[in-house]
């Protein structure tokens, strides 16, 4: 069995997480020995060998094919006006979109020339290059042999509606993290429709979480039935012992991640104001950045904590690692996090963790402290109990630990390659 | 008497490094070497050197009759001293002249006197003592309060300590129909005289001198004297008050402000009936028309003229009111290294790097700021005190168990 699998990024260069999960899978199964063509809008030639990597920048399409013109009349879904920068003002808005529908005639032209080189980030023409990779997709499936198709959330989703278009091959969808993790209530409606699209082409859904499975079921109206869960892992689940050393006399309470609505930044700021109400040897970090930073940082200064309340900026390589080193407690207080893996980084360096429910990690590691993201206090509460209670504490790092070990990429590679049997063999 | 009285602020900070969260506790070094010793050097090449070596031609030439003030903070006396000591010579030849006189102020340029008479005090003595030790034993008999900082109450604190007068803002708010051309006295100790900045011809030197768009451009002599002869004739005073980096670096060169000012006494003599007048000279000459009226503080900052460079928002509040509650542990210490870095974070430099009133004056702050955003002043702030905390709190152990 060959699979056929579309990507937005593969490190080592990455922007998110899914590129990291992307990885792990990858490997996971070269583990299992599964024959796999992985497309990636853009290689960079250092990716590490472990499937038979596609450049979409380097398929040139052959548009005597009459089917194209079918597949680029099903993506209209894609228009080009439609908007998917995030964080952007108003004014930035206007002048993004008014740029765009002056460009649109060029626009049109340029997806469909022969040959395009994808820049394989989020970037400003996003909706462009997912628009290309579905066609690219399309004439990659023409010219491959392969019995099913695989593509990782919604960047992906229109290539691999196009793949199974052209080949006829069944689909699985593989959902990270769906638009209502990404942005709240508000949701980019483009965005949400090729969500759709995509879960809906699926003969299989794999979702990261069994919280992610329930948004699926009620905000896309997918059949519970077509939803498989399959947990994300880790792909080094050795302790890291660090040298660094602690320079202040305090206990140390981090928060790393983007600053962002999804993150729940503010709850853990209000947590920490209760526990410094309390406990004069504690620090808080807020490790990261993100559009919320600003607003965090007035709330620090309006609380009156600012000396105990710490703000690093982003965090890169080292000093992430430094930063779980120094810790004594990790917080998690996202307020939807289709999976999480960042937990489980603080677990590797022996620093106990607390979750909120919201997330999907809290359905894997279970020696960890969960409370709703907006419980503040029951927040207050789990700090407090890990600073100062050497028991819990201790008994987390030990059995986190122990618990860690399972979650490895070639469990969750054997469970999916179980999902591609059941499919083909539909 | 019609008399023009030059005061010039000369002032640097101390401006911190970038001290990131994993340096507290550990590192003790919280000022940017490079960065003070760079500026120092800049300024004094543009700016300082310079204009000291043109006044200094000016007070010869005309042996007296032109005469200027500072007020030189403590902070940038010690960066002087460190990083170009040749500056400092030339104040001090300056001084020497007889026709310049030095004002007192806290000695880190420092917001104290809203927060504590105890330190102002120290500060205010301190400084006197600076000066007095750099220049040949010289005692100011005029305070100037960190950026003509004035209230009633200040007032009366700077008047009890003996001093004959201080400067401060014409202000329009609380001058009203009043003019800030006379000599005032405050409102709670009348034996304390009050001279006003006249922000318009001071401004029209500082601010606008270079500005291509202003409609009075160029600004020659002949038409400052034009202005200067349309003061009231009742007028006594005209009190031009300025950044002494108005001169070469907020005003480059290339503007002519060099040619403006080596013309201007000539111009002042020959076209008006003014002189020049140091503000001790003022007050012993000029008799006060009455009392001026500040109750609540105001700056020569900004449009608002009040303390909003400052003080008012959340991160400024929070980190001003942080820094002030250690006084009576920093008292306690004997260490010169604490006394020095506490004296240093006071600077009001620091407070004014998070100022958050982007739209309105938010580009001069920009221009003078060291940080791309005053959120990220605030964060290197904080770290710097949380460090420095952490040191008060080692010096109290120390000090119990030895």
């Amino acid at each position: 069995m060959k699979v056929l699998m579309f990507g937005w990024e593969f490190p080592p260069h990455i922007s998110g997480g899914l590129g990291t999960a992307c990885y792990g899978l990858v490997k996971g199964m070269a583990h299992h020995k599964q024959d796999l063509i992985f497309v990636v809008p853009k290689l960079w030639g250092d990716e590490d060998p472990l499937a038979e990597f596609v450049n979409a920048s380097d398929v040139e399409i052959d548009y005597r094919e009459r089917r194209f013109r079918d597949i680029w009349k099903n993506l209209t879904y894609l228009e080009v006006s439609s908007f998917l920068i995030p964080y952007l003002s108003p004014e930035e808005y206007h002048n993004h979109t008014e740029r765009l529908l002056k460009d649109q005639d060029e626009l049109e032209s340029s997806v469909l020339a022969n040959k395009f080189t994808f820049s394989g980030k989020y970037g400003k023409d996003l909706i462009l290059e997912v628009s290309r990779y579905a066609l690219v997709a399309a004439q990659i499936a023409k010219n491959k042999e392969f019995d099913l198709i695989h593509a990782h959330d919604w960047l992906s989703f229109p290539a691999g509606i196009a793949a199974k278009q052209m080949s006829g091959k069944p689909l699985i969808a593989h959902v990270h993290a769906t638009e209502f993790d990404r942005s709240g209530q508000t949701v980019n409606q483009r965005v949400y429709d090729i969500e759709r699209a995509g879960m809906e082409a699926a003969d299989k859904i794999i979702a990261v979480s069994q919280l992610t499975k329930n948004t699926i079921v009620a905000k896309y109206g997918i059949p519970e039935e077509k939803v498989t869960v399959v947990h994300n892992a880790v792909l080094d689940t050795s302790i890291i012992k660090s040298k660094e050393e602690k320079k202040v006399p305090e206990k140390i309470v981090t928060f790393l991640g983007r600053i962002t609505f999804q993150k729940g930044p503010e709850y853990f700021v209000e947590a920490a104001h209760k526990v410094i109400k309390k406990d004069e040897n504690v620090r808080f970090v807020m490790a990261g950045s993100g559009d919320l930073l600003n607003r965090m940082i007035l709330r620090v200064a309006e609380l009156r904590i600012g000396t105990k309340f710490h703000f690093t900026g982003f965090l890169k390589g080292d000093d992430v690692d430094k930063m779980f080193a120094l810790s004594d407690v990790y917080v998690m207080p996202s307020v939807s996090e289709p999976f999480g893996i960042s937990p489980l980084e603080a677990v590797r360096h022996n620093t106990p963790v607390i979750i909120s429910k919201q997330s999907g990690v809290a359905e894997v590691l279970q020696n960890a402290v969960k409370v709703d993201f907006w419980d503040i206090d029951a927040m207050a509460d789990a700090i407090f109990a890990l600073l100062h209670y050497n028991g819990i504490s201790k008994m987390f790092r030990e059995m986190g630990r122990e618990e860690l070990k399972k979650l490895k990429w070639e469990h969750v590679a054997k469970k999916v390659i179980d999902i591609y049997k059941q499919t083909v063999n539909q | 008497m019609r008399t023009i009285c030059f005061y010039f602020q000369v002032h640097q900070p101390y401006r911190l490094k970038p001290y990131r969260f994993f340096e507290i506790g550990d590192d003790h070094d919280y000022w940017d070497d490079y960065s003070n010793r760079n500026i120092m050097k800049k300024v004094a090449k543009k700016c300082y050197l310079p204009m000291n070596q043109l006044l200094l031609e000016l007070i010869r030439k005309y042996q007296g009759k032109f005469k200027v003030c500072f007020s030189i903070s403590g902070t940038i006396l010690d960066q002087m001293e460190a990083y170009a000591p040749e500056v400092l010579h030339s104040f001090q030849e300056l001084v020497a002249t007889g026709h310049v006189e030095l004002l007192n102020e806290t000695y880190s340029h420092s917001l104290c006197a809203l927060k504590s008479e105890s330190e102002f005090k120290d500060m205010v003595h301190l400084h006197q003592e600076k000066i007095k030790q750099y220049f040949n034993g010289y005692t100011p008999k005029v305070f100037r309060n960190t950026e003509l900082i004035y209230s009633d109450s200040i007032g009366e604190m700077v008047g009890k300590m003996g001093f004959d007068g201080i400067l401060s803002e014409g202000a329009k708010h609380i001058l009203g129909w009043k003019s800030p051309n006379f000599v005032y006295v405050n409102a709670n100790e009348p034996k304390l005289k009050v001279l006003l900045k006249n922000f318009r011809l001071s401004d029209d030197i500082a601010f606008r001198f270079g500005e291509t768009k202003w409609s009075d451009y160029p600004l020659t002599t002949d038409k400052f004297m034009g202005w200067l002869n349309q003061v009231p004739a009742e007028d006594e005073v005209i009190n031009l008050f300025m950044d002494y980096e108005t001169f070469g670096e907020h005003q480059w060169k290339e503007t002519g402000i060099f040619e403006f000012m080596r013309h201007l006494p000539d111009a002042v003599f020959n076209q008006t009936n003014f002189s020049f007048s140091t503000p001790s000279e003022v007050i012993a000459n000029a008799s006060p028309v009455g009392k001026i009226h500040v109750p609540i503080p105001i700056s020569w900052a900004d449009e608002e003229r009040d303390l909003t460079a400052w003080l008012g928002n959340d991160l400024q509040d929070e980190a001003f009111d942080r820094l002030f509650e250690l006084e009576a542990k920093v008292k306690k210490s004997n260490d010169p290294a604490i006394h020095r870095d506490w004296r240093y974070l006071q600077t009001s430099d620091h407070f004014y790097y998070m100022c958050t009133k982007f739209f309105s004056d938010g580009d001069i702050h920009a221009y003078f700021s060291p940080y791309e955003s005053p959120y990220e002043a605030f964060i290197n702030y904080m770290n710097v005190l949380s460090d420095f905390i952490l040191r008060l709190k080692q010096a109290e152990k120390d000090a119990v168990s030895g």
